[in-house]
């Protein structure tokens, strides 16, 4: 049978309660019938049967390019960057698609007779991934071939000897990158292209990229003219990092592009996750009773456990879709494919937004959802998961539902603690958080040392989690954050509500009594086509 | 005539102590102080004069003598039966309102010559205050010669009294010992225009050392760290260029600094300890946690300045030692001398401070003696409740206007 799409679901007096994710827990909310609609995802597409035969294809049958058997000789000089920790979301059951791409590279590489190959982790201004990370992504085999050499590693965006700069765009942009990739005669690049930002030449220009090349689109104005910034026709940061990709080129970096696409399969069709997946109405006896008995665990749990509980999930998602060679040619098909298991036609805008956020968001894997990253979620990704017109009106509410504890892992977000404790006292304005701040953090010395010798993000990265929902900020009329924590809440600027039916009072002063309701059902992951 | 006594009463110490321990303020209830009717105490001699409290503050030294956590250490310099109240605005015979200056120095004590210390003086380092005629005692409300604040009658000597100005008001006027105190460790701090000081706690002593460093000594960045929102709220009205909670001031120091940071273990952003840090630290609270603070945040060579009572504690001075850190305590006042040079009676200052700060805003609520219980509970828990100075009232006390 064939995946079902996604659909809009209006809700009437005979709908269910609606699955909201809730950080590591969830709640079950009824929404007012006749003014909501319910969004879903399309089921999960059918993986490739054969993912390793799909890439050995992809290798010997690229698009817009030669083969890329034709472009490896011996004493060349080869890297092979690979994006870092932050995709696929959750991390994904082993091999990783990483893995197989890396292992088809380089099993090329060997016939070819190339012996200088640097493989590196494409994190740009994220933390540095651990070993066992890094296994979990390349596989043991190339991981133990590589590392120990010290041909495996993290890219390093402080490492001033270590970066080449190759020039400025027609918009005086920066580009600086990794010298060693700068300097490769070719630099394959293995995406997974999650959501529709990954990939294309923002994989090279920002993965590979330093402060000074990254400060030129992660900033407010970009993200303000991002409408929004999953839509490339209509995203500044897609357009800079266009801009930056022709540097490169011009530059003389050969690019072989791998790009592979995943199904939305985030919580499988077996055990008790997979009630996540199905919609209300659908449940049976057995989800429900699975389902009850998930959330009275999850409660009476502590919050490590419950923590630890979901960062060793893996998600059984499947390659639907593989294609190599140009960058933009390689991009377009890409495209296609993730929208292909993503997108969702809505008709028309709404007055409140509401959204459960999970537990996860591309920069905590393995760590701790702050604050910070709770207004990046559902501000800056959920929110801007849409082509066309925000699924929100213009001065509408956004109502979203997270714990939003104020809790910080130290190792890996110290800049962010900063950030919340100083910035945000302060002010909550992108604009003026920029323009007071952000240098003094990107150059705050400690930040440096332990993004390069530690596991933490970068000083600057909280400001890129505060641009990333400036646009929705500007956008909205107002922004409720249920079953927070109060104090968190306010200091990020937002109100708290104990309930769904609170929040929705509190949102009928600024949107009206009759407003219409509609709830972004993600993840798994979707994305709304708005007209 | 009505007053509040603290007799020496080891069991009811113990049970204060107890209850102290479990709740702030508690003491009150089970320990030795008393609302009594006592007789009023003698003149000990011909410079003395009777003083009829109008407002009797109550400090954060009375509050951990009635829950028994104050140091072993006073024993000898007390003597009990003590009347407390050193915090005083009062009246004499023929009108004239006085702030109480409560050391119990050689002048008081009739002792002459007197001590180095008075003659230079710096009242607070008498070396004399357990000698000569009166009983032992640091301060009036310490001494059972003198009776104290917190009753309708006392003593003082003519040396120990301030004329308040007509135009000061009593509230603002009782603020002027404490006020006193902070200036003493504003001063103490030695801070330079380019220093960036940090103050610990935002307690009455807290609040008032930043008014006092940003009037006579202000330094390039002052960072005050502060529980409550009105405390935080207050703190920055009296100067502090930023104001952070306790448990965040080494990471906002260490921002403010520039400096690198030690973490212990694999907590690699939990910070131990700065590699840099502030100038000066004033520790304007005294405990075990506020001083290993002060240790963490300040830089190597820099200056501590202990403010707040410590009593015992316990605390790893590995970091004063590889750091040079100069530790210094900062006691009650005498004679300042200011960054231009100038030598000033700490209470002039204080006097100064009082008006123009406006310090008499800082007293959020009076009680009548009777009412000691809820007053003693209200000071121990005054951050948490949004007030900062709790005093006894003894303006319309019965025995007082008969």
């Amino acid at each position: 049978m064939n995946p079902r799409p996604g659909f809009v679901l209006e809700v009437d007096k005979s709908t269910p309660p609606i699955l909201f994710h809730h950080g590591e827990g969830f709640r079950l909310e009824r929404l007012p019938a006749g003014r909501s609609r319910v969004i879903y995802a399309g089921e999960p597409l059918k993986a490739l049967k054969d993912p390793d035969g799909a890439i050995r294809d992809a290798l010997e049958h690229p698009v817009d390019k030669e083969p890329l058997r034709a472009l490896l000789f011996p004493g060349m000089k080869l890297t092979i960057a690979f994006d870092d920790i932050s995709l696929p979301l959750p991390q994904m059951r082993r091999p990783d698609i990483r893995q197989r791409v890396i292992e088809a590279v380089l099993d090329l590489a060997a016939e070819a007779g190339v012996d200088d190959v640097h493989l590196i982790a494409a994190l740009a201004l994220h933390r540095r991934m651990t070993e066992s990370e890094l296994r979990h992504a390349v596989g043991d085999r190339v991981y133990d071939a590589f590392a120990p050499d010290g041909l495996l590693y993290n890219f390093d965006a402080e490492d001033r000897d270590n970066l080449a700069f190759l020039g400025e765009t027609e918009k005086g942009e920066e580009v600086e990158i990794s010298k060693r990739a700068a300097e490769s005669d070719l630099v394959v690049y293995v995406n997974i292209n999650l959501v529709s930002m990954d990939g294309g030449h923002k994989s090279t220009a920002t993965g590979l990229a330093s402060y000074r090349s990254l400060r030129h689109h992660h900033n407010v104005h970009t993200m303000q003219h991002s409408n929004s910034f999953m839509d490339q026709e209509h995203s500044a940061l897609h357009s800079a990092n266009w801009r930056m990709g022709k540097v490169i080129r011009d530059a003389g970096v050969k690019v072989f592009q791998i790009e592979t696409t995943v199904n939305n399969n985030v919580f499988g069709t077996e055990g008790p996750m997979s009630v996540l997946q199905k919609r209300e109405w659908e449940w049976t006896a057995r989800d429900r009773a699975s389902f009850l008995a998930m959330s009275k665990g999850l409660k009476h749990m502590p919050s490590k456990a419950k923590r630890s509980v979901f960062n060793g999930w893996r998600a059984p998602m499947g390659m639907t879709g593989v294609h190599a060679g140009e960058i933009e040619a390689v991009h377009r098909l890409t495209t296609a494919d993730v929208y292909r298991q993503q997108l969702v036609p809505v008709e028309g805008q709404t007055d409140i937004l509401t959204m459960g956020l999970p537990y996860i968001c591309p920069y905590n894997v393995n760590s701790v959802m702050n604050p910070i990253l709770v207004m990046c979620l559902g501000l800056g990704y959920f929110f801007n998961m849409y082509k066309g017109r925000p699924l929100v009106r213009e001065g509408g509410v956004l109502i979203m539902s997270h714990p939003t504890p104020w809790e910080f892992h130290p190792v890996h977000h110290p800049s962010y603690i900063d950030f919340f404790e100083q910035v945000l006292a302060e002010t909550t304005d992108p604009v003026e958080i920029e323009k007071t701040f952000e240098q003094g953090f990107a150059e705050d010395e400690w930040y440096r040392h332990l993004y390069r010798t530690s596991y933490a993000y970068h000083g600057v990265h909280p400001f890129y989690m505060w641009y990333w929902g400036s646009h929705a900020l500007k956008h909205l009329g107002a922004t409720i954050i249920v079953g927070g924590d109060t104090r968190a809440v306010r200091r990020l600027g937002f109100k708290p509500a104990s309930t769904l039916q609170d929040a929705l009072e509190m949102a009928s002063d600024v949107v009206g009594r009759d407003a219409t309701i509609t709830h972004f059902h993600n993840p798994p992951i979707l994305m709304a086509d708005v007209s | 005539m009505k007053a509040l006594v603290f007799e020496r009463d080891v069991p009811r110490f113990a049970a204060a102590k107890v209850a102290g321990g479990l709740l702030p303020g508690r003491g009150v209830r089970v320990g030795p102080l008393q609302l009594d009717d006592v007789d009023p105490p003698e003149l000990p001699g011909p410079d003395w004069v009777v003083v009829r409290p109008r407002l009797a503050g109550i400090c954060g030294s009375d509050l951990a003598t009635i829950d028994g956590a104050s140091s072993r250490y006073f024993e000898p310099i007390v003597s009990f039966p003590f009347v407390p109240g050193h915090e005083v605005v009062g009246e004499l015979d023929d009108g004239t309102r006085v702030v109480l200056e409560p050391v119990l120095g050689c002048v008081t004590r009739g002792i002459n010559p007197v001590c180095g210390a008075c003659a230079r003086g710096d009242l607070g380092n008498c070396e004399r205050i357990a000698f000569g005629h009166l009983e032992p005692g640091l301060q009036t409300g310490f001494c059972c010669d003198t009776g104290g604040g917190w009753s309708t009658f006392m003593v003082a000597h003519r040396s120990q009294l301030h004329e308040v100005p007509d135009a000061m008001s009593d509230e603002a006027a009782v603020m002027v010992e404490p006020a006193a105190c902070a200036v003493h460790a504003a001063l103490a701090a030695h801070a330079g225009p380019q220093d960036t000081v940090v103050v610990l706690g935002a307690g009455t002593l807290g609040l008032l050392t930043v008014a006092a460093l940003r009037r006579w000594s202000p330094p390039a960045q002052l960072l005050a760290t502060a529980k409550h929102p009105d405390q935080q709220a207050l703190a920055r009205a009296l100067g502090a260029g930023r104001v952070v909670e306790p448990g965040a001031v080494r990471r906002a120091v260490r921002r403010l600094a520039g400096t690198l940071a030690i973490s212990r273990g694999e907590d690699e952003g939990d910070i131990e300890r700065l590699t840099g840090g502030a100038d000066v630290v004033v520790d304007c609270v005294g405990s075990a946690e506020s001083l290993a603070d002060a240790l963490a945040v300040v830089r190597p060579r820099g200056r501590v300045v202990v403010a707040g009572m410590p009593g015992q504690v316990s605390i790893d001075l590995t970091g004063l030692w590889h750091r040079e850190i100069e530790l210094v305590g900062a006691y009650t006042y005498g004679t300042e001398t200011l960054p231009g040079g100038e030598r000033r009676r700490t209470f002039d200052l204080a006097f100064e401070l009082a008006a123009a700060a406006d310090l008499g805003r800082l007293v959020s609520a009076t009680y009548p003696l009777r009412r000691y219980r809820e007053a003693i509970e209200h000071a121990a828990t005054a951050g948490a409740r949004g007030a900062v100075k709790v005093a006894f009232d003894l303006r319309d006390e019965k025995e007082r206007n008969p």
